[in-house]
């Protein structure tokens, strides 16, 4: 007898999960027929990204905020990303150690996952993951990003709150004045807040929030919650303000523009991959890419006409000739 | 469909608090390419057989140096089965007298890997043995 793995998933089945989740980032074929199936039941769940610095303690606030969101009675569902070796295509994933106690607790899934050299601190996968844990039935969806650094912003497109966890003795004020991640947090959570520097880090982050127009147009302010992880110091707040900013988002409906936004660049993004890999595999028939890269490398060729023809080739949309 | 990569547990049952190898062996299994994920210290078979389910592990990895692995370790391969996960190869290491592993073996562990062993010869096993 065949397992129908969506029928698994949608009953909770923790092993099913895992095995699409698998699927999922190998890009088997399988996925594709079980993911149709189960995006029905998806986008009921609450996303939260958790992003920060490598070390600055987001395996152990993502540990720590699901205990409290376990004992509000909520199921949460985990992916926690780490960087692949560029050189050896392998990955070291410890967030899992941070999260020891979650492990027997049935009303947590936490499945970690290497980047496979998607860039932006979260792997190809990492959207999909998360919808096969919300049609599992999880109420809150918690990523935790690889550890960052100013320009991996890939988690606000999937995530309905972002949190930046920032700790004191990284820099000047000058860091805290920079684009990139320092802006897309809707909260921002000091961490190790008990370290020498963090009231000055919080001063500095109050002040840009205060001062760039960018943010006093917004009409979300993002709070500034100072955390000791490891102490479960200042938990309970960060939990209050994803709770008030989800409010915010539901009430003035930008949480479903949000999501209307997200799901134009998924289809978008999904309709630009499996174009991407007909055409790739429609070109090493024949040992085809080869020649065209010896012709562009002996000068007989360039890309951008070859661009042109090859596109003109494999796709006719109509009216055009 | 990408390259599939084997997935391996790096876990340590019980009370042992020594985890040099185990670290050096996640290292190791990284640079061969296997995505790695290392649970820490002081685990129970469940919490280890519960990480192989939601991590879909294809290998997990044993390590023990006080002397708990006549225990822990078929314990381990009990869970696991229990769970449903009997093609997940399981393998371990640490200080474990040549006279116990016959025994670990009939239990369920694929290959004990004591000290001194080349880190090669533990990589091809696994290579070789794990599920396709």
């Amino acid at each position: 007898m065949t397992i129908d793995y969506a029928e698994e998933v949608l009953k909770g089945s923790p092993r099913a999960v895992a095995r699409v989740i698998t699927w999922l980032e190998n890009d088997d074929e399988r996925a594709k027929a079980c993911m149709e199936k189960l995006y029905p039941h998806t986008g009921n769940s609450y996303v939260v990204g958790i992003t920060g610095a490598p070390g600055a303690g987001k395996s152990s606030l993502t540990d720590k905020l699901t205990h409290h969101f376990r004992s509000n009675g909520l199921t949460v569902g985990i992916v926690a990303v780490d960087p692949t070796s560029p050189f050896t295509g392998g990955a070291i994933l410890g967030d899992r150690v941070r999260m020891s106690e979650l492990t027997n607790d049935p009303g947590v899934f936490i499945r970690s996952m290497a980047t496979r050299g998607f860039l932006g601190g979260l792997s190809q996968a990492t959207g999909n993951v998360v919808k096969v844990m919300q049609a599992s039935g999880k109420d809150i969806i918690l990523i935790e990003t690889v550890g960052v650094g100013q320009d991996e912003v890939e988690v606000m497109r999937i995530a309905d709150t972002t949190c930046l966890i920032l700790v004191p003795g990284l820099g000047d004020v000058i860091q805290s004045m920079k684009a990139g991640v320092m802006e897309i947090a809707d909260i921002y959570a000091i961490n190790k807040s008990d370290l020498p520097g963090a009231h000055q880090l919080c001063a500095e982050v109050t002040n840009r929030l205060s001062q760039d127009s960018y943010f006093k147009k917004k009409a979300w302010t993002p709070p500034i919650i100072q955390t000791v992880a490891t102490e479960d110091i200042g938990i309970s707040e960060l939990l209050d303000s994803i709770t008030s900013h989800r409010n915010h988002q539901v009430e003035t409906g930008s949480l479903l523009e949000k999501r209307r936004e997200r799901t134009r660049q998924e289809t978008l993004q999904m309709i630009h991959y499996e174009l991407f890999r007909i055409i790739k595999k429609h070109l090493s028939e024949n040992g085809r890419m080869d020649k065209m890269i010896e012709a562009i490398l002996s000068n007989k060729e360039n890309p951008y006409s070859l661009m042109e023809q090859i596109v003109s080739e494999c796709i006719r949309l109509p009216g055009k000739s | 469909m990408a390259e599939k990569k084997i997935k391996i547990i790096v876990a340590k049952p019980g009370l042992d608090g020594h985890d040099r190898g185990a670290k050096l062996l996640s290292r190791i299994f990284a640079e061969a390419g296997m995505e790695v994920v290392y649970t820490g210290l002081r685990q129970t078979p469940e919490m280890i057989a519960e990480t192989a389910l939601q991590e879909d592990a294809d290998v997990v990895g044993l390590s023990s140096l006080s002397g708990v692995h006549n225990y822990f370790f078929p314990m381990v391969v009990k869970t696991l089965k229990g769970k449903g996960l009997d093609d997940v190869l399981i393998v371990g290491g640490g200080i474990i007298p040549k006279e116990d592993i016959p025994d670990l073996k009939k239990a369920g562990i694929a290959e004990i890997f004591g000290p001194g062993t080349k880190t090669d010869e533990i990589v091809d096993f696994i290579k070789k043995n794990v599920r396709s």
